[in-house]
């Protein structure tokens, strides 16, 4: 309990420091913001003794001592560049330890009408409230990790993509962290995403570490698909090696519309990313795919949730894993299909890829289904490499060791291949290979 | 360039090659045929080889080295191929991709120039070529969704580039339309050359009317049984493997693998 109560004291002071600071943020903010400050008080984070969170302890998050940012952040301008794509230089928001840097950031190329902002300003014009007020007064149906970041957000993404607007051009949302003085920083980053009805657009939401050392980023995403609008959102995650990553994103799709998102998990030492899409209405589409590929001491919990409330729905999830060294994976992935929801479609699969002896994974796939006419399928496996095709390959000449990183390449390619975006697609099947110690260049 | 000596093999503990004696010189074609388990596979699998199968006795010597002290990469990039009965498929690695790596290895093995992808598109259009495929095929993942055929020609196409010495080919006439056939005989037919040597395994004669062998091999419970020339092919074909019973005066033993 002694932990508990120091990183509650640590919060404390932190949050009553964005309070004073913020004294000109609408009255609903601060009442939200103090009731999910009060609501993390209670509850603290959720600990293994809770179903959810059983195989992942984040005690050492609540140990250990952060320093959320609320005012300036180092710049890191030459930095940037390793971190930015050049699909999205002119429709791009940076945020370094979760604190928006307009300077960096642009959405020059972005057409008239499509809001591309920093949350905190949204906040700030009273037409938005409607669509962003529920969704912090909801923070309190969530855990200590959803509580604190709806307490101590300072900024954030807001995008509202108008009816019937198609935009091509990918909007990057960039998160990157850096100590600054040594210190552990903390980032409470919150995105709101609208698609209006029959409007497209793709999103990439992507975690940097730019320093090394322990640093905690506690992300809260949210996107909304009106009827007949279709979001494409990537995520990916490369915190550095000793980061905690605690994040959630919430997608509700309407009549007919489209959500399909991918989610790499790379970096930091602890992670966990709960995705949850909920089918408000008849005819939406969903895919729901992601990769973590992880080794050392990593530790990467991914739950998911698809919710069938509507008929007619259709729902993908294809999940790999690629573990090394003593790393540990959990996926956890209900398929819920409700009362009513005929037609549903729904098909979930966790793939997992044990490259050392001391890697470990807890996959769980869950359907549940009360509707007696519906096509689901479900199916989670772990294995290792197949002797026979490291045989294939080494008998055309190409040696054990290179055979290995190819068929690990391979597999973590069927998910990576779902990023249509050229640049990020090449960045990551470099590192993928990298991360394999191959000196293999494909292309 | 090859020269087997008495090879006796073992998988889990069953024998299933009992002495097996072969000497395959430059320029000659050799056919090795047999009922099913027979061995005939298996010794395609030994030469490449495969971790499954052990050597229990005898000894392969090829271009004057002990093959069978190699790596199955360190034989391939010595110039020996096998093209498989049952291709693997590779999914997320293009079959360019893997086609120039495994090119390259093998060129580094010899000093040789490494190419890069677009000098290897080049090679890799006039090779695909002497198989017929389509370059669409290049694109996709090694074997990935193929048809049996395609995927045999696919082996094909991964001989031409790699351009072996010694090539066994596993039954690749097995599952294959008629067209297939021939596309897959003429391809063997135009890589082949007087400083080459191939060993086609096959069940069935209709293969070697395309491949002409120099030396047809019966192989029936682990030993060959007859030796001859193309003509045993076909007197084989008219008397079906049944036949060999006679001809060794006991009756052909059937090895499951």
């Amino acid at each position: 309990m002694t932990a508990e109560i120091v990183q509650k004291n640590q919060y404390d002071a932190a949050f009553r420091e964005l309070l004073s600071q913020r004294a000109s943020e609408p009255s609903w903010l601060r009442t939200a913001r103090e009731a999910a400050f009060a609501e993390f008080e209670r509850t603290g984070f959720p600990t293994v003794h809770e179903e959810d969170w059983k195989y992942t302890n984040t005690s050492p998050i609540a140990r250990a001592t952060f320093t959320p940012s609320f005012g300036s952040a180092p710049s890191l301008n030459g930095e940037l560049r390793k971190f930015t794509f050049e699909e999205s230089g002119a429709s791009q928001l940076v945020f370094v330890n979760g604190v928006f840097q307009s300077e960096s950031s642009s959405t020059a190329n972005l057409l008239t009408g499509v809001v591309v902002t920093n949350m905190a300003d949204a906040i700030a014009q009273p037409q938005y409230e409607i669509l962003l007020r529920s969704d912090f007064e909801n923070g309190r149906q969530g855990n200590g990790f959803t509580s604190l970041n709806a307490a101590l957000f300072v900024s954030g993404a807001f995008v509202l993509i108008p009816r019937g607007v198609e935009i091509k051009t990918p909007i990057h949302l960039l998160f990157v962290s850096h100590a600054t003085n040594g210190d552990a920083t903390a980032a409470f980053p919150r995105v709101h995403v609208i698609a209006e009805e029959n409007s497209s657009a793709t999103i990439v939401e992507s975690y940097f570490g730019a320093s090394e050392g322990p640093y905690f980023t506690n992300a809260l995403v949210d996107v909304t698909v009106k009827a007949g609008a279709r979001i494409n959102h990537y995520r990916i995650q490369r915190e550095s090696a000793d980061a905690f990553h605690i994040a959630k994103t919430t997608a509700t799709t309407e009549r007919d519309a489209t959500y399909e998102t991918t989610n790499i998990n790379l970096g930091g030492l602890l992670s966990r990313h709960d995705v949850a899409v909920m089918f408000k209405d008849q005819g939406g589409q969903c895919a729901v795919d992601g990769l973590y590929l992880i080794g050392s001491d990593q530790h990467s919990d991914t739950h998911s949730v698809i919710d069938h409330r509507e008929p007619h729905c259709t729902s993908r999830q294809l999940y790999k894993g690629v573990l090394d060294g003593k790393s540990r994976a959990v996926f956890n992935g209900k398929v819920f299909v409700r009362h009513g929801a005929q037609q549903t479609d729904a098909q979930q699969t966790n793939k997992n890829l044990l490259l050392s002896e001391e890697a470990q994974v807890d996959t769980k796939p869950q359907l549940e289904i009360f509707a007696d006419d519906v096509k689901c399928a479900h199916g989670a496996a772990v294995g290792q490499l197949n002797e026979d095709e490291v045989f294939y390959l080494e008998s055309r000449g190409i040696n054990p060791a290179l055979a290995r990183n190819i068929l690990t390449y391979g597999f973590a390619e069927e998910v990576i291949e779902r990023i249509k975006i050229d640049s990020i697609k090449r960045e990551l099947d470099a590192f993928v290979l990298n991360r394999l110690h191959s000196d293999l260049e494909i292309s | 360039m090859l020269e087997i000596r008495n090879l006796h093999t073992s998988v889990d503990g069953n024998e299933i090659l009992k002495g097996i004696n072969l000497r395959v010189n430059k320029g000659e074609v050799h056919a090795i045929m047999g009922p099913n388990g027979s061995g005939k596979s298996t010794l395609a699998k030994v030469l490449a080889g495969h971790p499954q199968y052990e050597v229990t006795a005898g000894e392969v010597i090829y271009d004057g080295k002990n093959l069978l002290e190699m790596s199955p990469d360190e034989r391939a990039r010595e110039g020996v191929f096998m093209a498989f009965q049952y291709p693997i498929e590779v999914p997320g690695v293009s079959n360019a991709q893997f086609l120039r790596l495994a090119y390259n290895e093998r060129q580094k093995h010899h000093g040789e120039e490494e190419l890069d992808p677009l000098e290897f598109k080049d090679l890799l259009k006039e090779k695909a070529k002497i198989v017929e495929m389509d370059a669409s095929f290049m694109s996709r993942s090694v074997n990935e969704g193929f048809s049996g055929g395609e995927k045999k020609r696919n082996e094909i196409l991964q001989m031409a580039v790699l351009d072996p010495n010694l090539a066994v080919l596993d039954e690749t006439d097995s599952g294959l339309d008629i067209d297939a056939l021939r596309i897959v005989a003429e391809g063997v037919n135009k890589l082949h050359s007087p400083d080459k040597a191939v060993i086609l395994v096959t069940h069935y004669q209709r293969l070697l009317n395309y491949i002409i062998p120099d030396f047809v091999h019966v192989l029936s419970g682990g030993r060959i049984v007859k030796e001859g020339g193309k003509e045993l092919a076909l007197e084989l074909e008219e008397k079906g493997y049944d036949w060999l019973k006679g001809a060794n005066g006991k009756p052909a033993v059937s090895v499951a693998i």
